[in-house]
């Protein structure tokens, strides 16, 4: 009897003991994978995790039962992305569409956190180069080896506001060092937006959206919009989606997305990511 | 007030009231450690930053562990268990809330090691269940030391597992805590 009240009189044995949670927190679990769903997100790999990603993206759905709702055809990107620090990833990959490879330098400056000088927002800065693998032996005019390569620098800015909601814009600059016409500028900005509504612990909804300025006049490509939903189920994290975009690098989707989505020319698409850790904390 | 007596005494060579203010032992780096075994996957984490408070008069003890401070050896592990297990956005600390039934039985003032039997509230994951164990005390000269294991089941805390990993995470985990406590004074 005694014993049971003698909790409540004690409630303050640890008055006076500050708690010793470290002053600043950071905010963790933005996103469940590095990727909203084509552009990076605010999550970054953990040092020493190696993270397989395999991206598909199939036909378009609107072809019908005969092409099987376009998965009779497939576009993939197989990559790896490896975490150097807690701040800093690189990647690497190899998609189907124009044989491209690309790779990426993925670096956190700022880190949402809250307590002592909290910061409202993260902030990271990612820098990529792609490069155009398929054989050019046949085509005339004959062009030079580095009218492979395409750049990108992308600055991304996010918060997450809420357990379940997050948001960030993510402007990016891509240079090509060759493209189709002559009207077609080699500079092209892009503003970009993407977010996340946690739908339970283990889903959430995704956008993923870009406006890209200066395309020229008629041209023939359109704004890349994915939409889909984030599922974790423990190491794999499965992204199944809709989107227009077929390319799967920063480059393709930017300027080379052919599909529109209000001609119903959209593809089904999944992302998986598998981690792995390669190298374990002491 | 209280404290500027008990520095008046102390200056003037009253040790008998020093006592009093040293009823209370404290620590901020307390550990805790747990660990779940199965065929599959040992999972184990350790956290050094648990406060914990015990008043020797009384025999009362609390804990307050902050969890996100649990680190793992694989970072996907310590992610899971912060978004996915315990939730620690929502419930950021464990706490526990107790007491020594045989306090009476130790002698804080002699040097040794003697057996404490603790229970209390635990709470995990905003879920509050009566525990019981059985610890260690050691008295030393100038520090208390507590220690103690027992078993909790995820389950008891409202902690899902869903099938898919079930097979890798053990049904109870063990529950480490060591601790060196020092008193409190101020």
């Amino acid at each position: 009897m005694i014993s049971v009240g003698l909790y409540a009189q004690d409630a303050d044995l640890l008055q006076g003991l500050s708690d010793s949670v470290r002053s600043r927190q950071y905010v963790t679990g933005a996103y469940k994978s590095t990727r909203v769903i084509m552009s990076q997100s605010l999550e970054m790999l953990k040092p020493g995790v190696l993270d397989f990603r395999i991206l598909h993206r199939f036909g378009n759905v609107n072809q019908g039962i005969s092409e099987f709702f376009g998965l009779d055809e497939a576009t993939i990107r197989l990559g790896f992305d490896y975490g150097l620090t807690k701040n800093l990833t690189v990647g690497i990959g190899r998609g189907s569409f124009n044989k491209e490879v690309d790779g990426f330098l993925k670096l956190r400056a700022l880190q949402q956190s809250t307590g002592t000088a909290p910061a409202p927002v993260s902030l990271l800065f990612v820098g990529g180069i792609t490069m155009i693998g398929q054989s050019w032996k046949d085509i005339a005019p004959k062009r030079e080896f580095q009218h492979r390569f395409g750049y990108y620098l992308q600055t991304i800015i996010g918060r997450k506001f809420t357990e379940a909601f997050t948001l960030q814009v993510n402007p990016i600059f891509l240079h090509r060092n060759l493209v189709a016409t002559t009207a077609d500028n080699n500079n092209t900005f892009a503003a970009g937006v993407g977010g996340r509504l946690k739908l339970s612990k283990r889903i959430s909804l995704n956008v993923d959206y870009y406006y890209v300025f200066d395309k020229r006049s008629g041209s023939p490509f359109h704004n890349p919009l994915s939409v889909g939903f984030d599922i974790e189920t423990g190491g794999h994290v499965f992204q199944l989606h809709f989107t227009n975009a077929v390319g799967m690098n920063e480059k393709v989707f930017l300027t080379e997305t052919f599909n529109d989505w209000f001609n119903g020319d959209i593809q089904f698409g999944f992302n998986i990511s598998r981690s792995f850790q390669l190298r374990r904390k002491k | 007030m209280k404290r500027k007596f008990i520095f008046l005494l102390l200056i003037t060579g009253v040790a008998a009231v020093h006592a009093d203010a040293q009823d209370r032992y404290f620590t901020k780096t307390g550990t805790i450690r747990f660990f779940s075994k199965t065929d599959l996957e040992n999972i184990e984490a350790n956290n050094n930053i648990v406060t914990a408070a015990i008043d020797i008069k009384s025999g009362a003890l609390q804990f307050s562990v902050p969890m996100k401070a649990f680190e793992f050896k694989k970072a996907l592990m310590q992610e899971h268990f912060n978004e996915n297990y315990v939730e620690s956005d929502k419930y950021p600390n464990g706490t526990f809330k107790g007491r020594i039934t045989n306090n009476k039985d130790i002698n804080y003032k002699t040097p040794g090691t003697y057996n404490a039997n603790v229970e209390g509230d635990l709470t995990i994951h905003g879920v509050t269940n009566k525990i019981s164990s059985k610890g260690q005390i050691t008295v030393t000269a100038q520090l208390l030391e507590a220690n103690t294991s027992f078993n909790i089941a995820p389950a008891d805390y409202k902690i899902s597992i869903p099938a898919l990993v079930a097979d890798k995470i053990s049904k109870t985990v063990q529950v480490t805590v060591n601790t060196k406590l020092e008193p409190f004074t101020r």
